[in-house]
């Protein structure tokens, strides 16, 4: 399958006033034609960063994208002069965020919203795209569609307002969708509605998709590939199926199994002991050393490799580097 | 039987919709709409639902902090909307409320140890010279540390927050806990540690909880019985084993249906249900899901279905079961 992006190295930092903080350190990973690859991790691993880098919407002087590249169509968008992103912003890369309320002006109605990126990015007439977002709001399964177009976002609910954004987001047939958290506001039933209208899409459109979730009963039904990360490092790669039969990396097990399952009901669940390191005290060691219970002494003093572990599955953990541990 | 700890009765609460200068009352938003559940000493209960079924205001509303419409609570036999502002005071400890959000929960410029210490002192339930002491039983019992006592709430991560709400309702050693949503801000990691902690603590402690959440992955795992809302009514009541092996309200098994399984291409019948739930202000008649249903028939749409026991406890509210 052919590669649509490929981000080598990609490091993002933030300012603060405590110190500098690397929300997303070295990460590469590939996303190919048609595929949905899933971002896993928990508030703070620098997942929503990674998608917030891909779209250039880290700005200094807050943060910046520190180094790497993220090569999309044989374009490197680090590189891109802002008007050249702009027409690949919401035309051929287009994003859809976990708060639809927020991420929509509460003063401009619905239908003239959808319209906005017609009009700009495929140069339609007014007319023609009012008739397109009309068809798009049906597409997304709303009913009476004339009405929701002129309609204000406070007039309809959570799960029919992630429809908008869905329709905004494809209205210009995009190459790659990134979706942040996108049904994490919403109920388990809207939930279910919307995740199954954006796998159709996906396939009949056949664009990839990027998805990113702390859900991983989510992560099971829609990826074909996920990457897990911890602190801004991916410590785990692969594909679904086998990274959840066969997790490598000990966080990874420690979060399948810490996540209680409808129908596999323990007496007492797993945990991971202790918390997410602060992110402005990482040295350099495993950041997962002191929550980890296979901890061993080259663990706290030097960060392993993300290495191939077999089938295609990669992991960052010194227990699969055996010829450095135990020598 | 045993003597019940909470005995809740046809619970109704009503907030009336207001329009125009004058406030006029033009409707109401029946929030909580006949209600009944029973608390055995030692059990939890789960009341799920979705956004807007109500469930949260039927935590509140046992608890008093919102006034009921109609129906009774009756806390070890006594009523507790008949009491006066005084008896109910003397009764609040007995009956604690834990939040969903332990970051709004918490008053930023308190330590956490006067936070948690406050109650009891409030309350006059110990000599200020002791409070210190039972600060950091309450604490050690809730996996933090004793100096941890003088931090202020911002040092904390959410998990440590969520257990700073725990000990905060745990010092005044309670009887019942209503926990809205407790874990739901958590990640799955510490989720995992705040589940287990509150089964722990419902060992040692004797407590009785009603956990009130929208998970029912959750709510399989720590709930002895189960309650199922949905426009503020009660849809369906059962054991837990019961509820999942055999849910025998359509919105249970489309619920049951919806949640994500993290086993890949897992092969599941899954209902879809169509449409956003309705407004509670504006109910459907008869069978308030008849309009997502995708069995109704013509009698759900007409007659409001009775909630009845379909055999060993497994109550029901539906036409079809």
């Amino acid at each position: 399958m052919k590669e649509i992006m490929k981000i080598d190295g990609l490091s993002t930092v933030f300012f603060t006033d405590e110190g500098k903080v690397r929300a997303v350190d070295d990460i590469s990973f590939r996303v190919r034609e048609g595929e949905t690859v899933c971002i896993v991790g928990e508030s703070g691993c620098g997942k929503s960063v990674t998608a917030m880098s891909i779209m250039g919407l880290v700005e200094e002087p807050g943060g910046k994208v520190s180094g790497g590249s993220i090569d999309f169509l044989g374009e490197d968008l680090l590189r891109l002069d802002k008007n050249s992103l702009r027409a690949i912003r919401g035309h051929e890369i287009a994003m859809i965020f976990q708060e639809p309320m927020s991420s929509l002006n509460p003063v401009i109605k619905i239908g003239e919203q959808i319209m906005e990126p017609l009009i700009v990015h495929q140069k339609m007439k007014k007319k023609a795209a009012r008739q397109r977002a009309v068809e798009l709001i049906s597409q997304v399964g709303i009913s009476r569609a004339e009405q929701i177009a002129d309609s204000y976002p406070h007039e309809l609910s959570g799960g029919m307002l992630q429809r908008i954004m869905i329709a905004i987001a494809i209205s210009c047939s995009p190459k790659l969708l990134i979706a942040d958290e996108p049904t994490t506001a919403l109920d388990v039933t809207i939930q279910a509605q919307i995740l199954d209208m954006l796998r159709e899409f996906k396939e009949s459109s056949g664009m990839s998709m990027m998805l990113i979730t702390h859900d991983l009963g989510v992560v099971a039904e829609m990826a074909d590939y996920v990457i897990v990360m911890y602190s801004g490092k991916i410590v785990e790669e692969g594909e679904v199926v086998q990274l959840f039969q066969n997790p490598k990396h000990p966080y990874t097990r420690g979060l399948l199994k810490s996540k209680p399952v409808m129908g596999q009901r323990q007496d007492e669940l797993y945990s991971i002991p202790g918390q997410v390191p602060n992110p402005l005290e990482l040295a350099s060691s495993c950041y997962f050393h002191d929550r980890c219970e296979h901890c061993m002494p080259v663990c706290r003093t030097r960060h392993p490799g993300l290495k191939e572990v077999g089938g295609g599955q990669k992991a960052a953990c010194w227990l699969y580097e055996e010829a450095e541990v135990h020598v | 039987m045993s003597e019940a700890l909470l005995e809740v009765n046809h619970l109704k609460k009503y907030f009336p919709v207001t329009q125009g200068l004058l406030g006029r009352t033009v409707g109401h938003v029946k929030a909580v709409d006949d209600i009944s559940i029973r608390l055995e000493p030692g059990e939890t209960f789960g009341l799920v639902g979705e956004s807007g079924s109500g469930k949260s205001t039927v935590g509140r509303t046992i608890l008093r902090l919102t006034e009921k419409t109609d129906g009774e609570v009756k806390f070890k036999g006594v009523d507790i909307h008949s009491l006066s502002p005084s008896e109910m005071r003397l009764l609040r400890p007995r009956m604690q409320l834990i939040f969903q959000d332990p970051y709004s929960a918490l008053n930023p410029r308190v330590r956490v140890g006067d936070a948690i210490g406050e109650a009891l002192l409030d309350h006059g339930l110990c000599p200020k010279s002791e409070v210190r002491g039972l600060v950091l039983e309450a604490l050690e019992a809730c996996g933090l540390s004793s100096y941890h006592i003088d931090r202020f709430p911002h040092e904390f991560s959410g998990g440590q927050r969520q257990r700073i709400g725990i000990a905060r309702a745990l010092i005044l050693n309670p009887d019942l806990i209503i926990a809205d949503e407790p874990v739901s801000a958590l990640d799955v990691s510490i989720q995992a540690q705040i589940i287990n902690l509150f089964s722990r603590l419902q060992q040692s402690k004797g407590l009785t909880y009603l956990f009130i959440s929208h998970d029912l992955s959750v709510v399989e795992h720590l709930c002895t019985r189960i309650g199922v809302m949905y426009l503020g009514s009660m849809v369906e009541t059962a054991a837990r084993d019961e509820l999942f092996r055999q849910p025998l309200h359509p919105y249970t098994k489309a619920l049951l249906s919806a949640v994500p399984v993290p086993i890949p291409k897992l092969k599941r019948e899954r209902i879809v249900l169509k449409g956003d739930i309705p407004s509670p202000a504006n109910p459907p008649s008869g069978c308030k899901f008849h309009t997502r249903c995708p069995f109704a028939v013509d009698v759900c749409a007409a007659e409001i279905p009775v909630f009845r026991d379909a055999g060993g406890g497994h109550f029901v509210a539906c036409h079809l079961a």
